[in-house]
């Protein structure tokens, strides 16, 4: 609702301003729509040319704005689409936005490039045919780590939530779901199949873990993890390539028993003031020139055949970026459950930070 | 309406209070009663989607919130809010005494130094906060360097001064000091002078005159600082948050959670309500107290 007001107060600053005769004017495109586009985006997440390639090629200005996470995205959207055209929501919040009604299907026709996507990434079980959604990148939750201070590869999850080997100097993420499907598969269960009793299970292991870990952190862990704060932390594969770029000391692994798997796509809100920028935009991000560029500037594995064909082998064959061998064939997609399971695992979660 | 010398009363000239109450009676009334309204509202309801709430007039959230897991976290940032009370009081009063007594120029420049934090974003104090304190921080790398002059010790060990209990009461208290000591100091600043040096030459010490003769007087002004210290420590959520560990989680969090990844607003609306009857009762004693010692004040 903010975002309304402060758009309507925006427009009668634009009226005052268009009396002083110096408004800024949205000129109308071929496409009878304004050259303007919002995008709603995590951070980092883009190359420093991507939005004024997109404005050079089309004529039309993307705004772009940020959230630190998926519940920020829908939160902001559930009051109703405050103005964004294209959103990057996660795999299981493509289907709670879409059971919401607050998605509109993709028009394939307008996004000729879709042909670019690997065939893995076409049909998956959250958005079969791919009517909704379109990938932007891959991610797989791991444990990034200090070599210097870690004896060999903590290649388990066993090391962070169930072992006091490196008490007090470990990481965990603050997303209470994602802690709990790890926690789950640990234990060797599926990540979607997370019932009451395995949920206490881990809640319980979690209780117990707790004077082990230093701290829960909001996705910087490797910022704190390369600040030396932490030795270890459970962090998204892309996070700590960045990282580890520029610090040789550093180091990521899938534990073995498998991990959670995420998938960032490309959607278009219900309600887009600009649908044909908005399919014209995600049509320009698949292209294999610009995701080479995002490729390579964001770290991030790519779903995207054509921009892996450009990317050089310090890339493609970069085992933190593409994790690979039995830990990633044990690995599944996050599904979204039920109402009812948000709420247990979020009294499960606050059980664990009262304890 | 021309009362001639008598003294004119708001009742008699409703057009000027019209003129001069109207905007900000609306202004409450469109920016906070209203939307505290729709919460209030959304406390009773239930969710029927992920995006629907049904409001049912049912007390379901409210039974949840009471359940022991709430109510001890609620006791606990009641802890919280209290120890940085106490602590803010205790360097706050010796603060606010110096300003009061200080020369009119000192006294200006004093209390711009106590609202200037004021002027920045409490996030990036915060975040500030941080860099203070962190393992690799201000405080450790200077005692490590201090440390490392010293030939012989061990090899330095930096203080946990960062994600932990500690942190965030220092954080608190940091935040809320100038609650606390603009009240304090506005009480004191309008105490009779010549009654301290009646008691200090009576025989009274310093002390003895600070806690009988200053703190009575000035009682309803360390009640309000007392209370709008309190009061948004309760609520705080950015510092047990940023510089917390994993033990540190106050009942804001909670309720955070509840808005955002939890997608359960009622519960959230809920929780958010019973600290809002805390309050209502909290100000309902303080004016009960003010109340009494003004008719206290009335008998001498």
């Amino acid at each position: 609702m903010p975002d309304r007001l402060s758009r309507r107060s925006f427009g009668g600053l634009a009226v005052a301003l268009a009396l002083g005769g110096c408004a800024r004017q949205w000129p109308k495109g071929s496409n009878g729509e304004e050259q303007r586009l919002n995008f709603y985006n995590w951070d980092t997440y883009t190359a420093e040319t991507t939005l004024s390639g997109f404005q050079a090629a089309t004529g039309v200005e993307v705004a772009m704005s940020h959230y630190a996470n998926n519940d920020e995205l829908f939160a902001r959207l559930r009051a109703g689409n405050p103005g964004f055209d294209v959103i990057v929501p996660s795999n299981e919040f493509v289907t709670r936005l879409q059971i919401s009604n607050l998605l509109s299907p993709l028009d394939h026709a307008r996004i000729p490039n879709r042909a670019n996507i690997a065939p893995e990434f076409v049909n998956v079980p959250f958005d079969p045919g791919r009517r909704w959604s379109l990938p932007y990148t891959w991610l797989a939750l791991g444990i990034g780590y200090r070599k210097s201070k870690v004896d060999g590869v903590p290649d388990s999850w066993k090391y962070v939530l169930d072992s006091d080997l490196y008490s007090g100097r470990i990481g965990l993420l603050a997303e209470g779901d994602d802690l709990i499907r790890l926690g789950a598969k640990y234990l060797g269960h599926s990540l979607n199949a997370v019932t009451p009793a395995v949920m206490e299970e881990v809640t319980q292991m979690l209780i117990r873990q707790k004077r082990h870990v230093k701290l829960f952190h909001h996705d910087e862990g490797q910022d704190l993890l390369a600040a030396g704060e932490i030795d270890l932390v459970v962090e998204y594969n892309g996070d700590i390539a960045q990282v580890m770029a520029e610090d040789d000391d550093l180091a990521f692994v899938v534990p073995r028993e498998g991990t959670l798997i995420n998938s960032d796509s490309l959607c278009i809100p219900a309600g887009c003031p600009r649908p044909d920028n908005a399919h014209r935009f995600i049509n320009y991000l698949l292209d294999a020139k610009v995701g080479a560029d995002i490729a390579s500037a964001i770290r991030y594995p790519t779903p995207n055949a054509a921009v892996l064909a450009r990317m050089p082998a310090e890339y493609r064959d970069n085992p933190t970026i593409f994790p690979s061998g039995p830990a990633m064939a044990k690995s599944e997609y996050g599904r979204f459950q039920s109402i009812a399971h948000i709420r247990a695992v979020e009294e499960a979660i606050t059980r664990v930070m009262a304890a | 309406m021309s009362g001639g010398n008598q003294e004119q009363r708001p009742g008699q000239a409703p057009g000027v209070f019209a003129a001069v109450g109207l905007p900000p009676i609306v202004w409450l009334a469109a920016l906070f009663i209203a939307p505290l309204a729709v919460i209030w509202a959304y406390s009773f309801g239930e969710n029927r989607t992920l995006v629907d709430i049904a409001i049912t007039g049912n007390w379901g959230s409210y039974a949840r919130a009471l359940k022991p897991l709430y109510l001890a976290i609620l006791l606990k940032s009641l802890g919280f809010a209290a120890l940085t009370t106490l602590i803010c009081f205790i360097l706050g009063l010796p603060v606010a005494l110096a300003i009061s007594f200080a020369s009119p120029r000192a006294k200006l420049l004093l209390l711009l130094a106590v609202m200037l934090p004021f002027w920045t974003n409490l996030l990036i104090r915060t975040y500030a906060l941080m860099a203070i304190l962190r393992t690799e921080g201000l405080i450790n790398s200077a005692l490590g360097g201090l440390w490392g002059l010293v030939p012989g010790l061990p090899p330095f060990e930096p203080l946990p001064l960062i994600n932990n209990n500690f942190a965030v009461v220092v954080g608190l208290v940091y935040v809320h000091l100038p609650f606390m000591v603009l009240p304090l100091y506005a009480a004191l600043d309008r105490l009779d002078r010549s009654l301290i040096e009646a008691s200090l030459d009576l025989g009274a010490g310093h002390v003895a005159t600070l806690w009988r003769v200053v703190v009575p007087m000035a009682l309803p002004g360390i009640i309000s600082g007392i209370i709008i210290t309190f009061i948004p420590a309760l609520g705080a959520y950015l510092a047990p948050d940023l510089l917390g560990g994993t033990n540190s989680q106050m009942i804001a969090n909670v309720i955070e959670r509840q808005f955002r990844s939890a997608n359960d607003w009622p519960f959230g609306a809920a929780l958010s309500f019973l600290l809002m009857y805390l309050t209502f009762a909290a100000l309902l004693l303080q004016s009960l107290v003010s109340r009494r010692s003004a008719a206290r004040e009335a008998q001498r």
